[in-house]
């Protein structure tokens, strides 16, 4: 059989996409925030339990080390404006170990910025205005909602206070699951089902979607506060267009202890499900110690922002060479 | 049979879902930036045909189902049962029921090879070609001249299928049918 050598994207493709990219640059241009190139590979990696970091192993000055592919590159980000960098972004590849779809690729490009001082809704006005500049046409308003409004419009229930069995119940029976398979999965896992599943697929439908008061215990490396009702939130957002989840921003957390106990309690229940633990990045951990700026940074899947402004099916469509074709 | 995970899942593999055999349509990974992965799966109940949604968790797997697809030409009814043999020189033979031929029945003909399914070797589905040739048995007299468009008739084929064809077209002609869509294609 013929080895199959061609692009995943056409070359005319890739034209449309750099022309795409200089826009993104000169974006950041005009507004004074300097691009900055961090390493793929890291000391420490991501102890998300949902992400499966690669790793590799390398010959250093120090005698063989473990080495990890960054999921995104936050840490080094961080570091840089610990060190007084002020605003930064960067067009990083990221990897993520078994992510395979329409709408994912193990290596992939994260566009990812910080800007210090910034509260989250400024930094969400600054990412719609990007995304709306990279578009062809306009896809309609920009649209905040909170979490638990659209559980309460798509679901009929609360994330916050429904049972966790009743949520097992609705999860299962909205996503065409078996109710034994969520037995013994908690809330997070049941709120995550019916977020993709249900609610997902009709965000950013004829506007630009905004969601934001997320759950606390989904805060990741975000700060919490209380939102309006007096539940504890994360102060995240996350950004929908056509059903396609593409850009997720946090005020950014940057007390050290809190952000080590976050790191220990990912690697606790990375041991109670039986992962592989993740090395901590004691150097993130030492520049939080030294003072990281506050302010607010996001991350932005860059290759289906390209995918949505070019119009393609799928995400290898606008890569040059997608993992099973590399 | 092997176990397979839903990172293996691929369209056309068959693997057993509450008991029946299914054949994997498409798989698709939908996982938020931050959360939990699952894989949204649509598959065809082998059995009734159905194409239904499910969700299964990333890394859960599904027991594989001993499914094949094989040639077989069509033999005989004996009314019980429907008669068809392997095509690869074997004699190999294989009866059918009435269930497993499902609408297959009106696209019966002799000697024609159709595609039987087999789940633990025995015969849940046959699939007839997507072009069969047959003859018209019963139909109103043809229209003189009228050979091109304008209106169609009812006309029972040799199969026993009903399918609307021109008016020009005579009892005794053979024709060929598009067995996925039921229509008229040509005189053969």
């Amino acid at each position: 059989m013929a080895i199959d050598w061609q692009p995943s994207a056409s070359i005319e493709t890739l034209r449309e996409r750099a022309r795409l990219l200089v826009k993104v640059r000169a974006f950041f241009a005009q507004r004074d925030v300097l691009e900055v190139e961090t390493p793929v590979l890291g000391q420490g990696g991501s102890t998300d339990v949902h992400l499966v970091s690669l790793h590799t192993l390398a010959r250093t000055d120090k005698g063989q080390r473990r080495l990890w592919l960054q999921t995104s590159p936050e840490f080094h980000m961080k570091r840089l404006l610990a060190a007084g960098s002020g605003p930064i972004f960067q067009l990083a590849k990221s990897f993520r170990d078994g992510e395979v779809g329409s709408r994912h690729n193990i290596e992939f490009t994260m566009l990812e910025w910080y800007r210090p001082q910034f509260t989250l809704t400024k930094l969400i006005d600054e990412t719609a205005t990007l995304i709306l500049s990279l578009l062809p046409s306009f896809p309609g308003p920009v649209v905040h909602y909170r979490y638990r409004e659209l559980f309460h419009t798509h679901l009929e229930i609360d994330p916050f206070t429904t049972s966790v069995e009743k949520l097992r119940l609705v999860a299962a029976k909205r996503a065409q699951m078996p109710t034994q398979s969520l037995a013994n999965e908690g809330r997070d896992t049941c709120l995550d089902l019916l977020m993709s599943v249900v609610i997902e697929p009709q965000l950013g439908q004829h506007e630009l979607s905004v969601v934001i008061d997320y759950p606390s215990s989904q805060a990741s490396l975000a700060r919490r506060h209380q939102d309006s009702d007096g539940e504890w939130v994360a102060s995240r957002f996350e950004l929908y267009l056509n059903g396609i989840e593409l850009a997720n921003g946090y005020d950014e957390l940057t007390d050290e202890a809190e952000q080590r106990a976050r790191f220990a309690q990912d690697n606790a229940e990375r041991r109670r499900l039986g992962l592989p633990e993740v090395d901590v990045d004691e150097r993130l951990l030492a520049a939080l110690e030294h003072g990281m700026p506050e302010g607010a940074g996001v991350a932005l899947g860059i290759d289906r922002l390209i995918q949505l402004a070019l119009g393609k099916a799928r995400l290898e469509d606008v890569l040059a060479f997608s993992t099973p074709n590399c | 049979m092997a176990n397979y995970s839903t990172n293996e899942f691929k369209a056309g593999l068959k693997v057993m879902l509450d008991g029946d055999p299914c054949s994997i349509v498409e798989n698709e990974l939908v996982k938020p930036g931050k959360g939990q992965a699952f894989n949204r799966v649509k598959l065809r109940n082998l059995m009734t045909g159905r194409v239904g949604e499910k969700t299964f968790k990333s890394g859960d797997s599904l027991e594989g189902a001993d499914v094949m697809d094989l040639e077989m030409e069509y033999l005989y009814t004996d009314g019980d049962m429907w008669h068809f043999m392997k095509t690869d020189g074997s004699f190999e033979q294989y009866a059918v029921e009435k269930k497993a031929l499902g609408d297959t029945d009106k696209w019966l003909k002799e000697q024609v090879p159709y595609i039987i399914t087999l789940w633990n070797d025995k015969a849940i589905s046959v699939t007839p070609p997507n072009f069969i040739e047959l003859e018209v048995v019963e139909t109103d007299p043809g229209l003189k001249g009228d050979t091109a468009q304008g209106g169609s008739k009812p006309a029972t084929l040799s199969s026993g299928a009903v399918v609307r064809v021109p008016l020009f077209i005579n009892q005794g002609e053979v024709l060929k049918i598009d067995t996925r869509s039921g229509d008229y294609v040509s005189r053969a």
